[in-house]
């Protein structure tokens, strides 16, 4: 098999005597879909932090197409081609709605201060560029972060347009791996649907790697090529959806150990 | 992909209750009285328009003037608040593009004076043109702003604006003890002729330094001065203009928002801070250049941290994060908080202008902050009623009570004209207002107006109306007894420190500032 796009080897990190990762393996390969469940505080935004880098591992590796991400700045990380969205929203609320999406292409253009501020060949073209980048990204989204949105600052969004504006935002740094942070959160049954069916348009039209962390199950279901539970930091099942779901384990991860017995 | 094509339109109709909820905000915002319809306009007027309107009415003010005393203090009154201008834009770009709360910002308005002074000027017999001088100046206080903010990049808020506060002040100490500088007590053997070398001129700072010029040819008119500052502005506004809508710009203000999201969205946030210190830095050097040429002089008062609350100042009324309100804020604060208040003028004979910026300035506030029309002239005739009214009660129980002067000049009373009879036959000015004796009675009643502000602030509806008129009295009453007399130093903060209170309260986004939001 070829090698995986993300992998995960022995991490480990703890805050003072919080084990929050213990030795977790995880293999994210290019195409899939991966998703992330577990009970509060399991670990799983640590888990998005030290692959994006706000975080450093206390042990392990983290390696993108085989090379070592473990100590890179978040910033380089995103270059190499890791983006995220967050749990609790972190938009710039005070940009338009444009401006969001255009400002996380700095990674990918060049043009100094200076240039920009000549006007020379390389700032306008990038500018160009990243403007159609904007445009192509919100539109993802049919009409709901188009026309006159785009000039609206952020913070005049819905929640759930915040979330498809996180969505756009991380899209628009061209990441090979898009690391989602609970999609679905806050959304009514409708917008959890919708959010199902975008995934798969991700991976099938923008051909992300795609790794989830999700706690409506339904959404689990519908997306998943492979569910990872985690639990106390550690990993304590991995397979297709029902392989997890019915995983006695897991079960008991969710709803206490009685709960598996009663059954 | 979903099925209909997008198709982005600009602007247009309304279409549908979702613009029309959507764009709610905007209606909220454009309703408000007098200030909202005069943004509204602004706002619909083309921004480049606007620009190259304001700059050549700006060009065309010494065209218009003679050059006669009034004139050329009216110039330098133009040239002075036209430095603070490029002042405000620099400090703009840190505080309200990348919203660092960089107190150091003095220094390097400083050092572009001190750099200048020191290479074009008798102090060290060293006479470069400005050509070269300026540029290097710049380039030099850019790499400072870069080295300073080094061991700061991490810091925010609080921590950041104490450890560049102390960096201000390290220069201001700099050069108030640099006149007697010993290099490790090598000075003889260095070729410097006295054990205590003067760099800086301490207190004295650096006198007779050279007007700017370029191939022999000196700007010596206030005239050329006015037109290189005004060229200085325009190049330094349009450029920040352009950086701002760069991706630059957008990294900076994304990183304002949320330093954390604009790490993961691929910015170097630490890069991108420093950066937009040392752009500071540059114009501050710039403006400081053009400051020390046009006093021909480099003194420290100039660059100490009261300079910079009002850099600040100028800032947060026009503001933060607009250029425009950079601009229009460093005018207002400059024109009228620091020569309208001057007493007397240096040039010219222009006394006593500080009794109508401070009852027009009363005025400009009611009529922005008191809605709907009927109430402001509901208070405003009570305001004149109840001078009345006191007036003739002091006129008919007291002998002298209602005799006093107004103070015109320093240690100058006259009646001030008829719009001086009118003050008088409002306020209740005893004779004699201004023997020694009598001042502890003024000190009584700026007391009682400063608690009557703060009633003002806590209490609401009718009440507070109600309270407006004899605080409005007052206000005149002490202003004309205690403050006055002292427009340059305490009263000036004074009334600037009220103004940005005022500000705080009617409209915390400065006056052309957007509406900032932290957390929906």
């Amino acid at each position: 098999m070829a090698q995986p796009l993300l992998q995960l080897d022995n991490l480990s990190k703890s805050f003072g005597g919080l084990q929050c990762i213990s030795h977790l393996d995880i293999d994210v390969r290019e195409g899939e879909v991966v998703s992330v469940i577990g009970p509060n505080g399991a670990g799983k935004t640590t888990l998005f932090n030290l692959i994006t880098g706000m975080y450093r591992p206390d042990a392990g590796d983290i390696r993108l197409d085989g090379e070592s991400i473990v100590g890179l700045a978040p910033h380089k990380i995103t270059n190499r081609g890791v983006a995220r969205t967050f749990q609790t929203l972190r938009l710039f609320l005070n940009m338009s709605v444009k401006d969001n999406v255009m400002a996380a292409t700095y990674g990918r253009t060049h043009a100094s201060l200076l240039e920009s501020i000549l006007r020379l060949p390389r700032a306008r073209r990038e500018e160009r560029e990243s403007n159609e980048l904007a445009q192509e990204k919100l539109s993802f989204f049919g009409q709901r972060l188009m026309g006159y949105r785009w000039n609206q600052p952020a913070y005049s969004l819905s929640y759930a347009n915040r979330r498809r504006l996180e969505i756009a935002r991380a899209t628009a740094t061209k990441p090979r791996i898009l690391l989602l942070d609970e999609p679905a959160a806050g959304m009514n049954p409708v917008e959890t649907h919708e959010i199902t069916e975008l995934i798969g348009e991700l991976r099938k039209d923008g051909g992300y790697t795609i790794l989830v962390i999700e706690h409506d199950m339904h959404v689990v279901e519908g997306i998943s090529d492979r569910v990872i539970a985690l639990d106390h930091g550690e990993k304590i099942a991995e397979g297709t959806y029902e392989q997890v779901a019915t995983n006695p384990r897991v079960v008991e991860a969710y709803l206490g150990t009685s709960a598996t017995e009663r059954k | 992909m979903s099925e209909q094509t997008p198709q982005p339109e600009r602007s247009g109709p309304a279409i549908g209750a979702d613009e029309w909820v959507a764009r709610s905000g905007e209606r909220a915002e454009r309703r408000g009285g007098v200030v909202g319809r005069v943004q509204g306009l602004y706002d619909r007027m083309p921004k480049p328009a606007v620009f190259a309107l304001a700059v050549l009415l700006a060009a065309l003010i010494p065209v218009l003037t003679a050059q006669t005393d009034n004139d050329i203090y009216f110039l330098r009154v133009g040239t002075v608040a036209l430095v603070f201008a490029l002042l405000a834009l620099g400090l703009n770009v840190a505080v309200g593009f990348a919203g660092l709360l960089d107190l150091g910002y003095i220094a390097y308005y400083g050092i572009g004076a001190y750099g200048y002074a020191f290479l074009s000027s008798d102090k060290f017999g060293v006479h470069w043109q400005a050509w070269l001088v300026l540029p290097l100046v710049v380039a030099v206080s850019a790499l400072l702003g870069l080295l300073l903010a080094l061991p700061s990049r991490r810091l925010v808020g609080d921590y950041l604006a104490i450890v560049t506060l102390f960096f201000g002040q390290i220069f201001y100490i700099v050069v108030t003890q640099g006149y007697r500088v010993s290099l490790l007590g090598l000075n003889k053997d260095l070729g410097l002729d006295r054990a205590n070398w003067d760099l800086t001129g301490g207190p004295n700072g650096i006198a007779n330094v050279d007007r700017l010029g370029v191939f022999g040819l000196h700007a010596s008119s206030e005239r050329a001065f006015f037109y290189i500052t005004l060229t200085a502005v325009v190049v330094v506004f349009a450029a920040l203009t352009l950086a701002n809508r760069s991706r630059t710009g957008r990294a900076w203000r994304a990183l304002n928002d949320d330093t954390l999201a604009a790490q993961a969205m691929s910015m170097p946030v630490n890069w991108l801070k420093l950066l937009a210190v040392a752009v500071g830095a540059a114009v501050a050097a710039l403006a400081g250049t053009i400051n020390a040429a046009l006093l021909q002089g480099a003194f420290p008062d100039d660059y100490n941290t009261q300079v910079l609350i009002i850099i600040y100042a100028m800032v947060i009324l026009g503001g933060a994060g607009s250029l425009t309100g950079a601009v229009l804020g460093a005018f207002v604060v400059s024109v009228l908080m620091l020569e309208g208040l001057r007493p007397q003028t240096p040039i010219g004979d222009f006394t006593g202008n500080g009794r109508w910026v401070f009852y027009a300035g009363i005025l400009v506030v009611l009529v922005a902050a008191i809605r709907p029309w009927r109430r402001l002239a509901a208070i405003l005739a009570g305001i004149v009623a109840f001078g009345v009214v006191v007036h003739g009660i002091v006129a008919v129980t007291t002998e002298r009570g209602t005799d006093g002067l107004l103070n015109t000049g320093p240690d100058e009373y006259s009646d001030g004209g008829p719009l001086g009879w009118l003050i008088r036959h409002w306020l209740a000015l005893p004779a004699g207002t201004y023997e020694v004796g009598s001042r502890n009675w003024f000190n009584f009643a700026l007391v009682v107006l400063i608690a009557l502000v703060l009633c003002l602030t806590v209490v609401k509806g009718w009440v507070r109306d109600a309270l407006i008129v004899p605080t409005v009295w007052l206000a005149g009453f002490v202003w004309e007894t205690r403050l006055a007399e002292e427009t340059s130093g305490p009263t000036r903060l004074l009334l600037l420190g009220a103004i940005l209170v005022g500000l705080m309260i009617a409209r915390p986004q400065g006056l052309l500032g957007r509406p900032r939001v932290e957390i929906v």
